[in-house]
């Protein structure tokens, strides 16, 4: 699990003069977050911090969740968010946590959910080649193929790559580098892409693979 | 205006002449040579200037030992030490892309005059 961990939104991607070279990076911004609840392996089994950001209008909300702010003391806030923790030591409810958490250089690890690309063949979701433009291929082209064999075993294998739903999935893209984080404006610039389309909501945590990919 | 413009405006460089297609210019170049550095001319015409914002690029093309030799810039390199623009050129598009087929002569583009 991670050290530090922090939620944003995807802005978009641009790019950087990084020692006069054009680097692509994408642009998150993570707006102050309030800590509501404290997870504990005492009580819960797992530490994590639940945590909100933004500004919701209190009136809007049911009581359940009315009632959950209240409790911790804490302005209600767009969404709840829980971030896993190796410790939630230090940190207490109301606090607040910012993008200083993730300084510029460090890895991260970015979690979203993917731009949803529904039904999709064979080709796009698994990479098949497809079939023949000509040598007379009829309505085939980006047909599978074959899916098994004959009487025996006279069935399809369970887990066989087929036509389905693709994307829109959680989908964690690791050790990427931090190029700046912008505490004032509350930027936070990653190098490469990160998972899903521009608004969404994507959990960034300090690597936890790096060590591996550096040995 | 983009939402990533407020990350891109940091990286604008406010120190670009105005030019634009068939404009003769001299790119100095920052060259990095065994940890030394020195500047490199590119002089020629613009046949191009493409994009927006900080992905704006520029085409310049001259001609070396007969060869035509085209070098694309970002506008907003920082590896560009200074643009000079030598000469205003009179055109009436903005993509010069037939002066590739051109040679000699035919291959000139006129100054601009201001009466």
């Amino acid at each position: 699990m991670a050290q530090t961990a922090i939620v944003g939104e995807k802005v978009g991607m641009t790019q950087r003069w990084v020692d006069d070279r054009i680097v692509p990076v994408t642009v998150l911004r993570v707006d102050p977050m309030r800590v509501v609840q404290i997870k504990t392996t005492e009580r819960d089994g797992y530490t994590a911090l639940q945590v909100t950001y933004g500004q919701r209008d209190p009136r809007k909300m049911n009581q359940p969740a009315a009632g959950h702010f209240a409790a911790a003391g804490v302005q209600p806030g767009r969404n709840l968010v829980e971030l896993r923790l190796d410790s939630v030591d230090g940190f207490e409810v109301g606090q607040e946590i910012t993008v200083e958490q993730i300084p510029a250089g460090s890895l991260v690890d970015v979690t979203a959910t993917s731009r949803g690309k529904g039904f999709a063949g064979t080709m796009k979701r698994h990479n098949f080649r497809g079939q023949g433009a000509s040598h007379g291929n009829h309505k085939h082209h980006r047909a599978p193929g074959s899916i098994g064999a004959c009487s025996f075993p006279g069935r399809v294998f369970k887990g066989l790559k087929m036509s389905g739903h693709m994307g829109h999935e959680q989908v964690t893209t690791l050790n990427l580098q931090v190029v700046d984080s912008d505490a004032e404006r509350g930027l936070l610039v990653v190098k490469g892409s990160v998972p899903g389309p521009n608004g969404g909501v994507v959990h960034v945590r300090s690597a936890v693979k790096a060590a591996v990919k550096g040995s | 205006m983009k939402t990533t413009d407020l990350i891109d405006s940091d990286q604008l460089r406010d120190d670009i002449p105005d030019f634009q297609a068939g404009d003769e210019l001299k790119v100095h170049v920052r060259v990095v040579e065994g940890g030394k550095e020195r500047i490199q001319v590119f002089q020629g015409d613009v046949i191009a200037r493409q994009g927006g914002g900080l992905h704006e690029t520029y085409t310049v093309r001259k001609l070396s030992y007969g060869v035509g030799v085209e070098r694309t810039f970002p506008v907003h390199t920082p590896s560009v030490a200074k643009i000079e623009v030598v000469k205003r050129g009179d055109v009436r598009r903005a993509k010069l892309y037939y002066l590739r087929d051109r040679v000699g002569k035919s291959a000139r583009i006129r100054e601009k005059r201001d009466f």
